[in-house]
């Protein structure tokens, strides 16, 4: 079995037997005939793809994948490579929560929509909104499901979305693309060191504003100093107040819903998932005022037919399947598992654990720089912030030049400008830090 | 009848009017934070415990409250919750138009090979392997649909019909024709196209079938115009059924301009028997949850893929894979390239932050890669084969037909929502039901190519036992499951929708 190549699929059980007792039964003589397909569109060729027995197939995957350099990698921005607990692999994997879908009969599906259920629990502690639906697919689509819903619940005739100038090219692009049949159109303000810079903001904000968007941590790892007043911004203009995010951060930044955030999105996968070449979590919080109006699937609490407290996808009305074009949106499959991860990966750090893991985000992030910033010509963090995580580094060489000579010796970095290094110190144990810290200084020597 | 029922008690705990306590009723611990806190003071279960942080106080929150558990506690708790829920593993699950097929253990292994994982910002020369994996996925993706150019940057099928009208638009636009508004959809269509058109800016116009099920030519005829963007199709449709006049659609489609959309749910029915591309469509998603099996995980993540044909390969989202040193051989390898990254020259941009969901797209090709042309072709045959033995072993009607994979019933007299409460009871997953509209109180089933002609034979059981059975029994049921049947009005009435909430509405 181990070795053997399929010569049928290797995960349909049929016998000879049975199928031809079953051809008799339906009475028919082969297969091909239950095949309603015109002549002229069927398909008579090959596509050329060879049957592997599943160790061949591991070893052509791995194969493959051995020719990613095994580097340590320093990078962030967005996608960040946390330690994932066993328990989260080793529970999640339980085929009960892989191999089911939608909770479309939640009465065989009670276990799965309590764990959704205290996602969206844990999201509401994190962002003090009142709802929390149980996923988009990443920050960018749930940027994007932001704009859309700032543009329906809207009671003004603006169009302009504000984002920094700073926002990831994905997020902006994948904005662009959700507003794309709205009228809303997509601008920046500018920022100054790395934060909002609030008198220009204060120049772009007129009443056709619809949605203000900001980030805590900002894209460089800097953390905002006046959320409260780019909220009042946003609402002497009646336009909604988005905030981006992600669970760690949420941990010991200020609580959205203080600052006056309606709209919170993001990146849960910061806990649950090891670096995934970008796959997420679309995390998305608003306040109860909006709940008629939020996409994706939400998990309530009811009960059932004994009385006892029972779990329910509810207020499906908002979505594709019974409202179609008048859908919230159209989102279907989603991303349940990684929230059940990350609903894991937070129930084992626990709140003191979630604390301390954003704590030491700050302080690695502030020592690796300060050890930096010792060297000659060298200059960490550019930015006179407060920093979670990963900060930008100034050198006097190139910096590709420097980012290549640290990928020779197995460290992957950020270049983020001519001169501009960014460093993220996420997921990497201290001791590497410091290994790292001397390798920059031959380096850049 | 008892016999046919499930034969065990499923893994049940009941406790003070619930069942699995929550996290938040097993302990909840409050962490104080402020600059200066004594930081030994740590958090123990049910306790206030103060962390030291190193931010101004204005800076931070005040605290945080969630539940604080040793990590046995957590094992108990989540495989309590997994013990109430069913999966593929646990039985048929013949939930229609959602291809519940089996899931390949192995497939868990390959994603979680260290090298799969990288960060997306990693130069390209050090991620060849990854880009590899992405190319030959373009490749097979492009083969298997007939489609000359892949994008595997949408991380769902409702995600990947938004590239798909995203890229339409585009190239509508490119040519001059922006004033096209409109896009077809068929009624029996999946929830998602309407939705998807809408989001899209476009108006949507709703097309009627034929008495047998299948595109009305005539209603067609009429809803062409000018104006038409596209056309979305799935075939086979909803019911099952090929759509015979496909290149007929096509050609009407296409004179007037507007483009072919392949909705690739229903893919499992055709692979290696017909192609999209064969048929006329000019862009498709591909279902990689559904057709490549990849595991649904509760209701994802999945990936949608989209193919289109070499006129629309220019507007497809950034950055794609392509073989390197296209321009300059010598340079690319000197580079230490074999794969790059590059963006289509009218590129509509990015629909996700990175490159979708990778993991599951490197499940799906390890999925292709094991079953190859004849598991493929094999996959598709089962399937079929399923379908119609299956529907020859029940008693419900199923006005139309030849279907393919899957099948509509329908529960005549019954509700068909009873219908499948009551499957329940017996021990199966029960189909979709009440859609697609055109049949009555419909059971749109899909058993897929992994079930064994005695699990077929079970489930028909299933279906005729329930067939057999009174309203007031159907009413009542389900009593065998974890939960007996959920209030859906109260749910939505009164939505709790965290155990925030819940504390609140006990006045707590």
């Amino acid at each position: 079995m181990d070795d053997s190549r399929p010569t049928g699929s290797p995960y349909a059980p049929h016998t000879d037997e049975e199928r031809a007792a079953m051809l008799e039964v339906i009475g028919t003589d082969t297969v091909t005939e239950l095949f309603d397909v015109p002549s002229a569109v069927r398909f008579d060729d090959e596509f050329g793809i060879d049957a592997r027995s599943e160790r061949e197939t591991r070893r052509f995957v791995r194969s493959i994948l051995e020719r990613n350099d095994d580097l340590v990698e320093l990078l962030g921005r967005g996608h960040y490579g946390y330690y994932v607990p066993s328990l989260v692999d080793h529970l999640a994997d339980r085929s009960e929560y892989l191999t089911s879908y939608t909770q479309y009969q939640p009465e065989v599906s009670q276990g799965f929509l309590q764990a959704l259920f205290e996602y969206q629990s844990l999201l509401v502690e994190l962002t003090g909104l009142e709802v929390a639906n149980c996923s988009m697919y990443d920050a960018a689509t749930a940027l994007g499901e932001a704009a859309t819903l700032a543009d329906r619940v809207r009671e003004t005739s603006g169009t302009r979305v504000l984002v920094p100038d700073l926002l990831r090219e994905g997020r902006r692009g994948t904005l662009e693309n959700y507003v794309a049949g709205t009228d809303l159109s997509i601008e920046t303000y500018p920022t100054a060191d790395a934060t909002v810079d609030l008198a220009a903001l204060e120049d772009a904000v007129d009443e056709d504003v619809v949605m203000l968007y900001a980030e805590n941590p900002t894209v460089r790892g800097t953390i905002e100093e006046r959320l409260a007043d780019v909220a009042t911004l946003a609402t002497d203009a009646e336009a909604l107040f988005v905030l981006g995010s992600d669970p760690i951060a949420l941990s010991l930044l200020e609580r959205p819903a203080d600052v006056g955030a309606d709209v919170v999105v993001g990146d849960a996968s910061v806990l649950g998932l090891p670096t995934s070449y970008g796959m997420g979590l679309g995390l998305f919080a608003t306040r109860e005022d909006y709940l008629r109006q939020v996409p994706g699937r939400l998990v309530g609490a009811s009960e059932d037919a004994t009385d006892r407290r029972a779990f329910t996808l509810t207020l499906q009305t908002r979505e594709q399947h019974i409202r179609r074009e008048r859908a919230t949106s159209n989102i279907c499959t989603n991303q349940a598992w990684v929230a059940l991860r990350t609903a894991m990966h937070a129930a084992v750090l626990g709140p003191d654990g979630l604390v301390e893991l954003a704590t030491r985000g700050v302080t690695r992030a502030r020592d690796l720089a300060a050890e930096l910033d010792e060297l000659e010509g060298v200059t960490a963090p550019v930015h006179d912030r407060h920093h979670l995580r990963e900060f930008v580094v100034d050198v006097d060489q190139a910096a590709t030049d420097v980012a290549g000579a640290l990928e020779q010796r197995g460290y992957a970095v950020h270049v983020v400008g001519e001169h501009e290094l960014q460093i993220c110190v996420a997921g990497v144990p201290e001791e590497t830090l410091g290994q790292f810290s001397e390798e920059f200084a031959e380096v850049v020597r | 009848m008892t016999d046919d029922r499930v034969r065990y008690d499923q893994a049940r705990y009941v406790e003070d009017g619930q069942y699995e306590p929550l996290l938040s009723q097993k302990d909840l611990t409050r962490v104080e934070i402020g600059n200066g806190n004594d930081a030994d003071d740590a958090a123990t279960a049910g306790e206030t415990a103060a962390v030291d942080s190193p931010l101004p106080d204005d800076l931070t929150r005040d605290s945080l409250e969630l539940p604080a558990l040793s990590e046995p506690e957590l094992a108990r708790h989540y495989t309590r919750l997994s013990q109430m829920i069913y999966g593929i593993d646990s039985g048929p699950y013949p939930l229609g138009s959602c291809t519940m097929k089996y899931n390949p253990k192995f497939t868990e292994d390959v994603a979680a090979f260290p090298s799969a994982a990288v960060h997306p910002d990693r130069s390209e020369r050090s991620i060849q392997g990854t880009l590899e994996v992405l190319y030959r996925l373009q490749d097979y993706l492009g083969r298997i649909g007939g489609m000359d150019a892949v994008t595997l940057q949408p991380p769902a099928g409702a995600a990947g019909e938004f590239v798909g009208i995203r890229v339409a638009a585009a190239y509508h636009e490119y040519n001059g024709e922006g004033h096209r508004d409109e896009v077809i959809v068929p009624e029996s269509a999946h929830g998602t196209n309407f939705a998807t058109a809408a989001l899209g800016g476009y108006d949507v116009v709703s097309l009627p079938s034929d008495d047998a099920g299948r595109v009305d030519l005539d209603a067609l005829e009429a809803a062409l115009s000018e104006n038409t963007a596209a056309l979305m199709l799935t075939n086979p449709n909803t019911l099952g059924l090929f759509e015979r006049d496909i290149e007929v659609i096509a050609e009407m489609v296409h004179d007037v301009g507007g483009l072919l959309y392949y909705d690739g749910a229903n893919l499992n029915a055709l692979l290696g028997r017909a192609r999209p591309g064969d048929m006329g469509f000019d862009v498709m998603h591909y279902n990689v949850h559904k057709t490549f099996a990849t595991p649904h995980g509760g209701g994802g993540p999945g990936a949608g893929p989209v193919g289109v044909v070499e006129d629309l390969e220019p507007f497809l989202p950034a950055p794609r894979v392509r073989k390197a040193g296209a321009d300059d051989e010598s340079d690319a390898a000197s580079a230490g390239r074999t794969y790059e990254l590059f963006d289509p020259d009218n590129t509509i941009g990015k629909v996700h932050g990175y490159q979708g969901n990778w993991l599951v797209l490197l499940k799906a090709f390890a999925y292709i890669a094991r079953l190859g042309d004849a598991g493929l072709t094999d996959a598709s045959a089962m399937a079929v084969l399923n379908a119609n033995y299956l529907a020859s072993q029940i008693e419900y009607e199923v006005p139309y037909e030849p279907f393919h994979h899957e099948f509509v019933a329908s529960a005549g007299e019954q509700d068909a929502a009873d219908v499948a409460k009551r499957m329940l009871d017996y021990g199966v997953h029960p189909p979709t039901t009440k859609w697609p509209e055109i049949v009555p109180e419909a059971l749109m089933t899909e058993p897929t190519e992994v079930e064994s002609k005695a699990t077929l034979d079970r489930l028909a059981g299933a279906f005729n036992a329930v067939a057999e059975e009174d309203d007031e029994t159907l009413a009542d049921a389900p009593e065998r499951t974890a939960a007996r049947r959920i209030d859906q009005t109260t749910a939505a009435r009164n939505p709790r929708l965290s155990w925030h909430a819940l504390e609140e509405s006990s006045g707590q």
